[in-house]
């Protein structure tokens, strides 16, 4: 397209205000005026130019092809492509079969395409969505306590809930209480914690620690002990714990007792490449999940999508180093003061928009390449797996659905 | 047009390509000093190629700005809609990823009005429109444009309600109505406001096209689901010389989720990737497609409008029309909007400066961040939470996180000084403890010497200040 075809000639160019003037005048008369040039033309149009955003050009009047009295045929033939890499498949969870005792397993990972490319491939594993639950009080905004309130502060109640009623395919149990600033549980107790769970449900777990690395590194090789087989996702491995020395016994854990490893680093693609590179030493490539970091819907989201976006496409381009599926934990939307503070009476309900942005902040990660969603409230859980669901089927659109959507009566 | 011309990727575009094409005297004229300098600006997007007056002015380089304006296209193009101040630009896509480069254009989002509702409603929504506002980091973010729809198909009714839309509000309008007689209705009184027309169809495109050149408006087209026909028509009203296009590929709610959101990649990969200039337009996405889904409560639809807007906002939609005006859903997407298309080449920041949070006196803790946006926010976030009483001074590291500021020495224990004695806490409080962040840790030494303040190292992460304040405030002599 473009200005190729037109013929530009005028020398002399002159402002879409003087033009104007001066085809109304039709004669003009140059006074005071010294002109140095051999030739000299001055092109004025019989009509005023239109204005448009590059600096104004004088086109002469266009000479229009013919119209065409049919619509001319073209195809669409979508742009498909072949990617060296590919995502390897990790699985969490562990029939008895398999030396756990999951009643199922979730498998994520393992795409060849960018996210929801079908027209390339359909992904072998769905994302999944793993439901947070804490080992002890916390504070909660309103919208999310309201449907947990029975059973805190009883984390094997409140993992049959999201199991149950929330639809959840994993659970993520945050062991909280084992910060040294908190409660500081010992491990010992916090494995019970562990236990009590993989007898409520019989989905995977995901055993989240409380963010000191030493601690967590004390608390993970204990549940590691005790979880035995089960497959359960350690969550999380970080660059802090190699600084403090102990990342390398909690990995060996993980791989004596066939645990997955999430490795999580805040949105640095080097530090997540680094991160696994240490894990090597100590897991098989298909027990690592990365967690890349996810910033809410307002505080920073962009960053995580694009970072996510990054990773992906870097891992189909060949980069080994990050080649892994990624989770998100979308329950950090929540720290968005939009989801749960009083704006004002337009932004209300709150028990809408706050599960909403929930909502929000997974599917454009998810969108971005996601592969599992660590998730609080119930309808943003619903949401999230009832897209997956709907991306998924490939249901065909039906464009008589559609077709009168200008004349509806709301 | 062959799909056979790969129009170079603009991150494939060095300043020298752009370089080559430019006069070379390094005259000045653009303002820079010499031309690669503006080669530099021009392939940055800093500033358009037509600042270099000989350029365009003098017959011989006639080729070369031709050649420029054809590398330098988008490869969506850039449709205006409306006219003036309140205009809005559409599309003018460079990439399809925005790490590639940059997001132009955020995705003006449209409300609906018909012609067959009562007039106070009509208006009552066009003002709910106008008033709508969130501050958002001291920005003000909004809704763009009005979409009226024909739902009697009288012409006399169409132009009426447009006639009166328009008095009300100078926000650009879209006309939505596959009947050309009622097109023409309400593009004759509203025609100098350069509304869009919605829709080209298969079967009224010559009508169509025909008021889009008359009034010289642009046009959009209407095919859902059928990527073939899309092509194809945008080819034919090219053609017949209508250039400002924009395409609808229909917004299949629920089960034809999958092929909306897959159609709409397919159309932009084609555009950026494969040089298919035929499909190289603005994208229309139409969320208010669930509300003809009859006999759901309202909140229900609601609740699919807003997170279906929010995968059309992520996945390549550069116009929206909405129905639900609830703020609830307009909300999350219009931030996600203005994160999707911040520039990822510039960090984003906060003013520097001296924050208070709470009641503080002239006890209470002192501590420091960044003007990163994003790390400023999340401190200040934790802190108000916790309902701390506290004195935060933001410091000027040119919108750069705590680590990578330590890391490039953009914050060191001088700026960290200076901006001690810029905020006047020296005169609020008594004490001599400035709680630094974790990650610049390092930096304690130097500042202890430097100011005379003694540090207290603070966690790495601003969600463990309340713990370390109940540990360490009021400070043991050290």
């Amino acid at each position: 397209m473009g200005n190729e075809g037109k013929k530009e000639n005028a020398v002399i160019r002159l402002g879409p205000k003087i033009l104007e003037l001066l085809s109304k005048l039709g004669e003009i008369e140059l006074e005071d005026v010294e002109i140095e040039a051999e030739e000299l033309e001055i092109w004025i149009p019989t009509i005023a130019p239109q204005v448009v955003s590059a600096p104004p050009t004088v086109a002469p009047p266009k000479v229009l092809p013919e119209k065409p009295t049919e619509i001319l045929r073209a195809e669409f033939k979508p742009l498909t492509q072949k990617y060296p890499g590919r995502i390897v498949e990790v699985k969490l969870g562990a029939t008895r079969a398999e030396g756990g005792s999951r009643g199922k397993v979730v498998k994520i990972g393992g795409e060849a395409s960018p996210s929801f490319y079908l027209w390339e491939e359909v992904p072998p594993n769905p994302p999944a969505v793993s439901a947070d639950v804490f080992d002890m009080e916390i504070s909660l905004p309103r919208a999310l306590k309201t449907h947990v309130q029975e059973v805190i502060g009883d984390p094997a109640a409140w993992a049959k809930l999201v199991v149950e009623k929330f639809g959840a395919d994993m659970v993520t149990v945050h062991l909280i209480s084992t910060d040294p600033l908190i409660k500081n549980t010992p491990p010992s107790e916090a494995a019970k914690i562990i236990e009590e769970v993989l007898q409520a449900v019989s989905v995977p777990i995901i055993v989240g620690g409380c963010g000191d690395p030493k601690k967590d590194a004390e608390v993970f090789k204990r549940v590691a002990e005790v979880a035995h087989g089960e497959r359960v996702m350690l969550s999380s491995l970080t660059l802090d714990m190699a600084e403090a020395g102990v990342l390398g016994e909690v990995a060996k854990a993980a791989r004596e007792h066939g645990h997955v490893a999430l490795a999580f680093t805040a949105m640095e693609l080097n530090r997540a490449k680094e991160l696994n590179r240490r894990l090597y030493e100590y897991l098989p490539r298909d027990s690592i999940v990365m967690d890349l970091t996810t910033a809410a819907l307002g505080y920073g989201i962009e960053y995580s999508f694009t970072i996510h976006e990054r990773a992906r496409l870097a891992a189909l381009s060949g980069d080994a180093e990050l080649q892994h599926p990624t989770s998100s934990g979308s329950t950090n939307a929540w720290a968005a003061r939009e989801a749960w503070m009083k704006l004002g009476p337009e932004w209300e309900p709150r028990e809408l928009r706050g599960p909403m942005w929930e909502t929000i902040t997974a599917l454009a990660l998810l969108l971005a390449g996601v592969d599992m969603f660590m998730m609080m409230h119930p309808a943003a859980i619903h949401t999230v797996k009832e897209v997956i669901n709907n991306m998924l089927s490939r249901g065909r659109s039906k464009p008589e659905d559609i077709f009168d959507w200008v004349t509806l009566k709301i | 047009m062959g799909e056979a011309t790969v129009r170079k990727g603009i991150r494939e575009l060095s300043p020298l390509d752009i370089y080559m094409l430019l006069p070379r005297t390094n005259c000045g004229k653009c303002g820079e000093k010499n031309c690669m300098a503006f080669a530099t600006k021009v392939v940055n997007r800093e500033v358009p190629v037509e600042l270099c007056t000989p350029l365009i002015e003098e017959e011989k380089y006639k080729d070369a700005y031709v050649k420029l304006r054809e590398i330098l296209a988008p490869a969506v193009k850039e449709v205006v809609i409306g006219v003036g101040e309140k205009s809005v630009k559409v599309g003018g896509k460079l990439v399809m990823y925005r790490h590639e480069f940059t997001y132009y254009n955020p995705t003006p989002i449209a409300i609906d009005v018909t012609d067959e509702m009562p007039e106070n409603e009509v208006l009552e929504r066009v003002k709910r429109v106008e008033d709508f506002a969130y501050n958002y980091i001291g920005r003000i973010l909004k809704l763009d444009m009005i979409a009226i729809r024909s739902t009697s198909n009288d012409p006399t009714k169409f132009k009426s309600t447009v006639e009166k839309v328009a008095n009300t509000t100078k926000l650009p309008l879209i006309l939505c109505t596959f009947n050309p007689e009622v097109m023409k209705a309400g593009l004759e009184v509203v025609y100098d406001r350069r509304p869009l027309i919605y829709a080209a169809t298969e079967h009224n495109w010559r009508q169509m096209a025909d008021l889009a050149l008359m009034y010289n408006c642009p046009l959009a087209i209407f095919s859902p689901g059928d990527l073939n026909l899309l092509k194809s028509l945008a080819g034919t009203l090219q053609e017949y010389g209508v250039e400002d296009l924009l395409l609808d590929p229909g917004t299949f709610p629920e089960e034809g989720l999958s092929e909306t959101i897959t159609n709409f990649t397919m159309i932009r990969r084609n555009a950026c990737k494969g040089g298919d200039t035929l499909v190289g337009f603005p994208l229309i996405g139409v969320p208010m497609t669930v509300w003809l889904r009859k006999g759901s409560p309202k909140e229900v639809l609601q609740w699919k409008e807003a997170y279906l807007s929010a995968m059309l906002i992520s996945r390549y939609a550069d116009l929206l029309i909405m129905h639900s005006l609830e703020g609830w859903v307009l909300l999350p997407n219009i931030i996600l909007r203005f994160n999707i298309y911040t520039d990822p080449r510039k960090p984003v920041s906060v003013e520097p400066g001296l924050r208070i949070f709470g009641s503080p006196d002239e006890n209470s803790p002192v501590m420091f961040t960044t003007n990163y946006a994003l790390t400023y926010f999340t401190v200040e976030s934790d802190i108000k939470s916790a309902n701390i009483d506290c004195y935060l001074i933001v410091v000027d590291t040119g919108g750069i996180s705590v680590e990578s500021s330590v890391a490039g020495r953009i914050l060191t224990s001088q700026t960290v000084a200076d901006a001690i004695k810029k905020s006047g806490v020296e005169e609020k409080v008594k004490h001599r403890y400035l709680i630094i962040p974790g990650l610049a840790a390092r930096l304690s030494g130097e500042i202890e010497e430097l100011t005379g303040w003694k540090v207290l190292v603070g966690p790495r992460d601003s969600s463990g200040i309340p713990a370390f304040l109940k540990e360490h405030w009021p400070p043991k002599e050290k």
